[in-house]
Formats: structure tokens, sequence, C-alpha cells
């Protein structure tokens, strides 16, 4: 920032950094600009001109969205160049634009989903004249089809080409176009074909009209009705933020909200479009089977059933954690677990082999925004694109911006980005920490290297070999603890490793559960929101599901007790990176169903073996107490210094085995309960599957 | 009298293809002649040279050659330099571009080595207009001609400049003929303008130090340098020195394309050489100076004004492309307007809001004003659009589509009113005067 230059805005002398553009510095001197085709986080197109500004002494007015605070030439009697944003000339000029902007823009506002909440409304607004000059007819663009998320009303559209650009430069596919010229231009998919980008709901976001709305929101609610709480996304372990928007009792839609450390300002069409399942296959009040079949029962009922089965020898009783489970209520069962001195706990549901002693270990170290500043990066049995959307993003940014490299041991899919293709099997891992040709003398060299290892990785019989053969890699180019990432794919994950949601001494694992559960020697399951997992073999033990939605773990429950989803209560979330954050309810649980935490509390009662808190206050200090780690809200609890850290001695040490890594992640859209209830994420996943077949027949 | 130029200080001495377009019959009347002595003279010199003949830009906005040189870096730096001549010659009206590459190629070819040597390229892209078919084949050949004889290419005319030159044929877009557009398309984009800056002196072809120059711009420099920066100064007014190609057309006996002197009276230029107005010069109504981008003139500014940058600029239009447009006393003026209205409706790239919606506005409310279904009062408010449409534009289409209709609002709002009344009144809108001279 040395390179401050003087800059005359509006009649005070202002001092500017030089890479600033005129916008910049006008804003930061308090001048409002308007704008359309402008976005921070998109490239500088400067085509919708409503950012007009007078240069004193220059021909014309300029954009100040392209014009730089160093390309100003200074008066020709050496006062710094003149910028005036309240002359008659800049109100005329953004009449003007304003003015054909609208000429052929429909008079539809009140049946436009924009309404309220519109860019062109709130301008013309302010910066428009009050009539109409324009006689013609208005010209009537068809509307395009962009797949089940993107409803369009074509012509609406005023080209700023935001779409085309975020498409094309964040999400990193060539999905959107302007096609034709002059006043014909048309803002399409190619053949109309639908996006298959997994960020494509952001182009809603983006529109600074109601050309691209929301399809599955579309006349559902004006933003004005709409109640608006933050919180924390759980579809993947980023811990995406947002704003959930209800209407009496009703989730309506998803927005990101902004948080430069983790998703920016974009979300995943998962974390956008999920909620019209959490209206469907809900679990609202309690269940008993009987006589083969689930038949609604009371709470009472239920949990004194409960609290009966759990009554027995702990050998033979296990519990399993999902994904989306928020950390009190794993708190609080594992608090009862161990009071009944239960060992067979594990929260890692498809069976990672992560070693939860260590949490610089398991933990996404460099943090998702540190990503930028890396210069090589080896991923390792990961697809970020499906398991982190917005890690993926990031990576991509980092690599847009030029001096990465990336390689990848893993599937060969397309991130949007190019990488070297190391191999495909753990065994490479090991030949790669031998060589020293191609990207490994890229990754020797390189100042921040770091590796990403997907969790997916581990879920296999090798995995604890393959976590050793990766911090062995790590030992062998100087990775620290700062460069050793573990990409997590579920929201609950970190949170049950940190306080310990893992088995007990002697305590069985995951694996372990499930054949003991199967051979009989495990009578007793507790599955809290765990669905995927082998469910079938279950079916001899007696299976206690608690949970939001009617799914796996349902379909073999002995009793139901009906939870509450994401949106329905407050939590604590511990991201991938170890960030803790707390997410808030926005409506409050269907029917009968509870806050988790609150049903395991009553169902200690009913054991008389009552949990020590009786509000999700006191359960937070217990958590606090136990486990320091949840202690800061949104920011990265510190870890262990970095020369403590030994990634070589992570897993255990032996042969890997041949066969191919494969993402766990085999269909990005069903990944979770919530997402397998919503009819949304069976369309996004049907094109999905359909744009496949077609590009397999071609 | 005023005197004409003399066939000995034409440059393009083949415009007519009366003679041989090949390399012999090219070396015959000057070309390649001292094209290595030229170049050992030093890049300054060359650039130096240009800037004192007082060369300005043949390609509409005038700008003089040998500055635009000069704001090439000096040392070549990481990435090359290009020099990229715009040969999308589609201003409607003009067609001197066609000629010179018809006729005499190698003019251009050699212009090329000479400047690309100026500004430390060793690689030109003539980007051709996508209708010159028969130009890009006899283009093309010529080079082949010029690598076989070793004037470029590597060494080329035993200089020591390794020079290359290709051919890039458009696909026929008005907008490919702006610097940036043309860069664009160039480099396999859509051709739409960029924002400047950065100019492509800084960041140009694939990012690099570029310059872009019109055909003619570059055919007449080995010429100049031939003869001297004073020979080509002896010619027009301070700051409109040299020849040019005139392109004439519309209502006069012989069209043609001619190399005159700046500064030449329009009256002179058309009735010496294209046989003048037809029915005499009293039945001229009015003249586009300088391709249809420029406000037209009436007979009364025609009579008396000299064609030049300056000259022209005064009277509010424009020398352009020299592209001299003339219309009789048939003319329905309004209509003439309205379809050039139309060609920068269809031609504006859609990229930027004043001119995507704006050119369709203005050629409606035009459309509206030749059948006369307007009121008086829209003359003011298309007025009015012209002026939130010009200078708020990426580039200078925006303004190419607005400058045709206020030089008709500012020379011919009778006419318009005059319809606007005769549709009211019932009567037939327009009545072209001569035919009403024949009823009497």
């Amino acid at each position: 920032m040395s390179d401050l230059r003087k800059i005359n805005i509006d009649g005070t002398e202002f001092e500017m950094p030089g890479e600033y553009t005129v916008m910049q510095a006008c804003e930061e001197a308090g001048a409002e600009i308007p704008r359309f085709c402008y976005h921070e986080r998109l490239s500088i197109a400067g085509n919708c001109r409503m950012c007009l500004v007078e240069w004193v002494g220059a021909p014309k007015p300029q954009a100040s969205c392209a014009l730089q605070v160093k390309d100003m030439r200074p008066n020709r009697d050496g006062t710094p160049a003149n910028i005036r944003t309240d002359s008659e000339t800049v109100k005329k000029a953004r009449e003007g634009v304003m003015e054909f902007l609208l000429i052929n823009h429909p008079l539809d506002c009140p049946i436009c989903d924009q309404g309220g909440e519109c860019d062109l409304q709130d301008q013309a607004m302010a910066y428009g004249r009050d009539s109409s000059r324009f006689e013609e007819n208005k010209r009537a663009v068809d509307d395009k089809f962009m797949g089940p998320l993107v409803n369009t009303v074509m012509t609406r559209c005023i080209q700023c080409t935001r779409c085309v650009r975020f498409i094309t430069e964040v999400a990193g596919v060539q999905e959107i176009g302007l096609a034709s010229r002059g006043e014909d231009a048309e803002i399409t998919t190619y053949l109309e074909q639908s996006l298959t980008s997994e960020l494509s709901g952001n182009v809603i976001d983006l529109c600074p009209v109601g050309a691209l709305t929301s399809k599955p929101y579309a006349f559902n609610a004006r933003p004005w009705e709409l109640d608006s709480v933050e919180s924390v996304d759980v579809m993947d372990a980023i811990g995406a933020n947002i704003r959930i928007d209800s209407r009496t009792g009703r989730v309506l839609r998803i927005l990101p909200v902004i948080n430069e450390d983790i998703n920016e300002e974009w979300i995943s069409d998962k974390t956008r479009f999920v909620w019209d399942g959490l209206s469907r296959q809900r679990l609202d009040q309690p269940y008993i089977r009987k006589n083969g079949k689930l038949v609604p029962a009371g709470w009472d009922e239920a949990l004194a059933l409960v609290a009966e089965k759990l009554s027995g020898d702990p050998e033979k009783i296990a519990a399993i954690a999902g994904d989306l489970c928020d950390a009190e209520s794993m708190k609080a069962l594992k608090d009862l677990m161990d009071g009944l001195g239960v060992k067979s706990l594990d929260c890692r549901q498809d069976g990672a082999k992560i070693d939860a002693s260590n949490r610089e270990g398991y933990l996404f170290n460099t943090t998702i925004a540190g990503l930028e500043d890396a210069d090589a990066i080896l991923l390792v049995g990961t697809n970020p694109r499906l398991e982190a959307p917005l890690v993926n993003t990031r990576i991509r940014k980092t690599w847009v911006a030029g001096g990465l490299n990336i390689g990848m041991i893993g599937e060969a899919v397309d991130l949007t980005y190019d990488y070297d293709h190391i191999g495909t099997s753990p065994e490479d891992i090991a030949a790669f920490t031998k060589s020293t040709k191609g990207f490994a003398r890229k990754f020797k060299s390189a100042k921040n290297p770091i590796i990403i290892i997907g969790s997916g990785a581990m879920a296999r019989k090798d995995g604890a070999k393959i976590l050793r053969a990766c911090g062995e890699l790590a030992q062998k180019f100087g990775i620290g603890q700062s460069g050793w990432n573990i990409l997590h794919g579920a929201a609950s994950r970190v949170a049950g490793l940190d306080m310990g949601f893992v088995p007990g001494e002697n305590g069985r694992d995951l694996d372990g559960i499930i054949d003991g559960a199967a051979s009989g020697e495990i009578e007793t399951v507790y599955l809290l929101g765990a669905d995927e997992i082998a469910t079938p073999k279950l079916e001899k033990a007696f299976v206690i599901y608690q949970g939001s939605h009617g799914d796996n773990g349902a379909h073999v429950a002995d009793v139901i007790l009906p939870g509450a989803a994401y949106t329905e209560k407050d939590g604590l979330y511990t991201n991938m990176e170890g960030r803790v954050q707390m997410g808030f309810a926005a409506v409050s649980p269907k029917g009968e169903g509870k806050p988790d935490w609150a049903i395991i509390r009553a169902l200690s009662g009913h054991m008389n073996r009552e949990l020590p808190y009786d509000n999700l206050e006191q359960l937070r200090e217990k958590l606090l107490a136990d486990n320091p780690v949840f202690e800061g809200i949104d920011y990265i609890a510190e870890t262990a210094a970095d020369t403590m850290f030994e990634p070589a001695k992570l897993g255990e040490s032996g042969k890997v085995l041949k066969a191919a890594f494969q993402s766990p992640i085999e269909d990005f859209y069903m990944t979770n309960p919530i997402a397998r209830a919503s009819k949304v994420m069976a369309e996004c996943s049907e094109v999905v599957s359909d744009t496949k077949l077609r590009e397999a027949a071609e | 009298m005023v005197q004409l130029l003399e066939d000995k200080d034409r440059i393009f001495t083949n415009l007519y293809g009366l003679q041989d377009w090949r390399l012999e019959a090219a070396k015959k009347r000057g070309a390649w002649l001292g094209t290595k002595e030229m170049i050992e003279q030093g890049h300054d010199w060359v650039v130096n040279q240009t800037k004192a003949s007082g060369l300005r830009g043949r390609g509409g906005a005038g700008f003089p050659t040998g500055l635009k040189w000069s704001f090439m870096p000096k040392e070549v730096g990481k990435r090359p330099h290009y020099l990229v001549v715009n040969a999308d010659e589609s201003e409607p009206g003009t067609c001197k571009d066609r000629e010179m590459m018809r006729h005499d190629p190698h003019l251009l070819i050699e212009g090329c080595l000479v400047a690309s040597f100026a500004m430390r390229a060793h690689a030109a892209y003539i980007y051709l207009r996508g209708e010159y078919i028969l130009e890009r084949h006899r283009l093309q050949a010529a080079i082949d001609e010029a690598y076989a004889a070793g004037l470029v290419g590597k060494n080329a005319c035993g200089s020591g400049w390794d020079f290359d030159v290709y051919v890039h044929h458009g696909a026929g877009a008005y907008i490919c003929g702006e610097e940036t557009a043309l860069l664009e398309s160039l480099e396999g984009k859509k051709g739409q303008p960029r924002l400047k800056p950065p100019f492509p002196a800084n960041a140009g072809l694939y990012g690099c130090p570029t310059t872009v120059n019109n055909v003619e711009s570059i055919a007449v420099v080995p010429t100049i340098l031939r003869r001297g920066a004073e020979w080509f100064t002896s010619f027009g007014r301070d700051n409109n020195k040299g020849t040019k190609v005139f392109s004439i057309s519309g209502h006069v006996n012989k069209p043609c394309n001619v190399e005159e002197a700046l500064s030449i009276p329009m009256k002179t230029l058309i009735d010496e050489y294209a046989g003048g107005v037809r029915g005499g010069w009293d039945n001229l109504k009015c003249v586009i100076p300088g391709g249809s981008s420029v406000p037209l003139l009436p007979k009364e500014i025609c009579d008396t004004v000299l064609m030049d940058f300056d000259a022209l600029r005064e009277h509010q239009s424009g020398l352009g492309t020299a592209a001299v447009i003339v219309m009789d006393k048939s003319t329905d003026v309004v209509k003439a307007i309205a379809r050039l209205a139309y060609f920068y409706k269809h031609e504006s790239c859609g990229q930027c809001t004043p001119c995507r919606e704006g050119t369709g506005w203005m050629w409606r409310v035009m459309e509206r004003m030749v059948r006369g279904e307007a009121e008086t009062s829209e003359i003011d408010m298309l007025l009015n659009v012209t002026k939130q449409v010009e200078g708020h534009t990426i580039c200078a289409l925006g303004d190419a589509a607005a400058w045709p209709i206020q030089g008709l609002i500012r020379h011919f709002r009778h006419e318009i009113e005059d319809r606007i009344d005769n549709y009211r009144a019932g009567k037939p809108v327009f009545v072209p005067q001569n035919f009403v001279e024949a009823a009497e």
C-alpha cells in the first residue's frame, strides 16, 4: 500500500492506493456509486455504464469500475485529478443509462420474484427519471431452460454478464454465455442444456434483476414477509455461513452470508436448495416397532422402552453419531453412554481410520482461506469438488491467480483446474515420496506445499496405513502442521473427534459395531442421526434411531425418537478447520420432535441417571469444561506448536492395498437424509446422471 | 484553380489495377527499394521520420501514427511486440484498403516490415474483413512471393531483422474493425471491444504490447521514408499533411477511389475525379464526407469546405475514412440516415448498455420519422437520446451511431418537421425535389 496517489473526489482531496479503482476510491471517500455489472469477486466488465463519473477535463464520463487511481493523470497545473460524482454530467449520465436499461425491461415487478430485493428497482428509484419517453414496443426474449434450480425470465435481463463471469471464472465451467449481438444479445446455456455446476445457484444471488431467480422458491414469498436467521450449514464440513429465511414455521429459502474465511459469498447448490427436504419424510412423533411394524407411540412409552434396553450389559450396547449432529447432542449422548459404561462409540460413520488422539492430525490445518497462500497442493484420495465444493473453489481461485501447482493421487476427475495426475492407488503415495521428478520436484521446491487427504481415502480397510503413508510423505517433503489437511465430508465429524466420540478402551469402532450387531454380540445400537451405514446388518440388534428424517436408520429402527433438523435447533458445529460456529434455530421442530440434546436429557431422567444439565447453556458449559477447544466461537482453537507435530507417527505402518481410491460421494445431491428427502435434489441428481450418460454417448 | 496532385507524387501508383500486382511489377513501381537501408537507420529513425511526416492515422480517428508507435515500450521485455494491421474495412462507403490490397499488396507488406521494425515487433498480423475473399488470396500470394524472395521471413531483406507476417480472415462483423474488438477476435474470442486503459500499446494481442494501424497508414510509410518526410509534408495544410486515398460514391457520374493531397476542396475532388454530381453541382443535397459514421454536410458547406481533418471538424463533421458519400436532391435523406441507424443497430455488439439499447431505439424513432408518424417534440427527444449514447459507451460505435442522426437534425430538421406535418395533413410525406421541378 505504499503507492499512494492524491485524488480529488467531489472537492475533497484524498490519498488513495494506486491500484484502487476509482469506484473503490469513491466508496472510500463516502460517495456511493451505483452499479450493475461490477461485482467484487468477478472480473471487471465495465458494460452496464451505470458507474460513470466525471473526470473534470476529460471529454467524456468515465466508467469508475474499470479505471484505476494510478491511471489518473494529474491536472495540467499539477493538482490531483478531479473526480465528480455529484455533478450534473454524472446525474445525466446515470439517468441516461437507467433509461436505456428500463426501455426494454418489462414492467412486471408485481409478478417478479426479485421484487423488493432488486437492484434495478432500487437504483431506478435513486437515480432514474420519473417517466418514460420510450414509445416503441418493448423487446421480448424467449426464456431459457437452465435446469431445475434456476428459473429464467430473460426479457428482464440487462446483459450485465455477472452470471457468465461467475460460471466461467468461479465455478470454472463454461456453461453460460452471451449469444448474438446488439439488442438481440441473449444470455443462454449452450443449446439450453441444464447447468451442471454444483455452484450454479449463486447466479441467482448475482443477478441484479429478476432474470435468474430460484425455481424452487418461485412465487413462494416476498422478501419482506420472511423471518431471517443467520446460521451454519451442515451439508458438508466447511460450515458455510447461511441465512435461513422462513415464513409461518416453514423454511422457504437459504442464502449465503459473507464469511471471507469460509465460503466468501458463495454456497453450494446442496446448501441452497436442500430446504424442501426439510418438510418431507419427517419423523414427527415417536414410534415403536410392534409385530414388525412401526406404530406411533407417546414420548414416555418410547423413552421408557429405550431406557430399559440401555440398562443391559454395556458391552452389548453401542452408539453411532451421524453426519449432521450438533456438538451438544453428541456430548449428551457421550455423557450418557460414559455413565452407562458403554465403550463402543463412534462418530466416524463412514469408517474412516482417523487418528482421534492427535487433533492437528485430523484438522484442515491450512484453513480454507489459507489455501490462497499455497503454491503446491497434493490431493490424495479426494474429490474436493464433491466433498467440499467451496474448498475446491478456493483452490481454483488460487490456481487462476497463478503460481499454484496441483498434483493428484486418486480418481482423475474434472476439478475445474489442471493438475498433474500422479496415480490412482494408495501405493502411489509411497512411490511419490521417493520420486524426485515431475510434480515431486515442484512439490519439493514449493515454499508453501500442502497436502489434502480426503477422509474418504481412509474409509477403507487399509485406511490407517494410508494415513501413515501420507504422514511419511509429509515428513519427507517437510510439510508441517500448517500444510497438513484432512478434508472431511461431514459437518459433525470434527466436533465428534474433538470430544472423543470414539471407541473407549476395548470398545468397538464402526466396523466392530456393525459386525457385532450382525453376529449378535451387540444387542442394542443407538443411532444418533446415523443413516449412511450398512443398516441392513443391524436388523438382529435392537436399534434406537434418533433423528429428523425417515431414512435408512429409521427403516431398521425398533424405536424412533423424533429429533430436530439443523434449521430447527440451536447448536455448535466445528468445521473441518476446527472452527467452532454457532447455529441458530429458524423454525421449531416438526410435530412432537424435540432438540436432540433435550431428548437424551429426558432419556437420562427415565434411566434415573440425570445428566448434569437442564438447559443448553449448562450443557455448553460442561462441553467447554471437558473440551476447551469449543471455547472460541468463530475462531480456530490453537493447537500444539508446529514443531510438535509428527505426521509420520499418525496411523499405523503396513502395506497398503492396490485398489484404487474412490470418492466417498457417488451422488453429490444425495449425501444425507435431508437431501435424499428433497425433490429438488432428486431432480439435480437426475440432471447430472443424464449429463453423464449423454457425455458417455458422445 | 487548385493544383491537382501529379502522378509522380502518388504513392499508390497501381490503385486502379492497370498494371500487374506481382512482385516484379511492384518493384518496378518502386516497392521494396532501399528497404534494407531504411532498417539500417534504426528503430528511432523510422519513428521520427514518420512523426516528422505528420502522417495521421488513415482509419478514421486521425491519430498521429508516429506518436502512436512511440507509445510502444522502448525495450522488448518478456512479452513480444506485435503489429496488427486493421484491414477490416467495413465502414459504409469506404473501399480504399480493398484496392490497395488488390493492386498494391507489396506496399502494405513492405510497410508491415518497416513499421514492425520501428516498434521492435517480429510479427505482424493483418486482420482482413470476412467479405474480402479475393483480397485474402491476393495478399497471401504476395506474401508468399515476398517470403520466396527473402523480403520477409528470417533476415528480412538482408537487414538482419526476423519478421513474419500473417493474414487472418475475420468473419464479417463491423465491430471487429474497432481495434480492441479486433484483437479479441484475433485471439479467437467474441469480437467485443475491451475497456481502455490498458491501451494496446501496454496490453494488446495476447496481453503483449501491440499497435493497431489501418492498412493505408502502414502502406504509405515505406514511400514516405524513401522520398523523405519533407516531401510528404509538402501536401496539405498544417496538421493535415500528406496524400490520402478518397473513396467517392453515391450520386456522382463516375464513382472512384483517388489519391489526392489532403485539404483539397471537396468540390474540386468531386468535380475533377468523380465526374461531378449527377445533374450538376446545384443538384447536390448533401455529402457525408468520411464514411457513414460522420455527420453529413449540406450543400452550402460543401461548396467551400476543404477535405481534411481540421476543416471538416470545424463544420462538426470529420474526415473519418475519407469516404465521400454524395447525395443529390432526389435523395430521401431522412430515410438514408434511418438506413444508417439500422446498420448501427445491427452491428452493435450488445456489450454495453447505451449502445445496445440506444441504437435500436434511435433506429425505431427514425423509421417513424421517415413515415412522418411522430411528434415534432420527438425530434428533440431523439437528439437527446443520441447525446445520451454519445460518449457513454466502451467503444466509438456508440458515437458513430449517434453522429449521423445529429447531423441530420442539425441540417435537415425542417425536412423531418415537414414530414410530420404532411402526415398529419394526409399528404404524401416525401416528394423528391427534382420530380417537383419536372412537374412544373
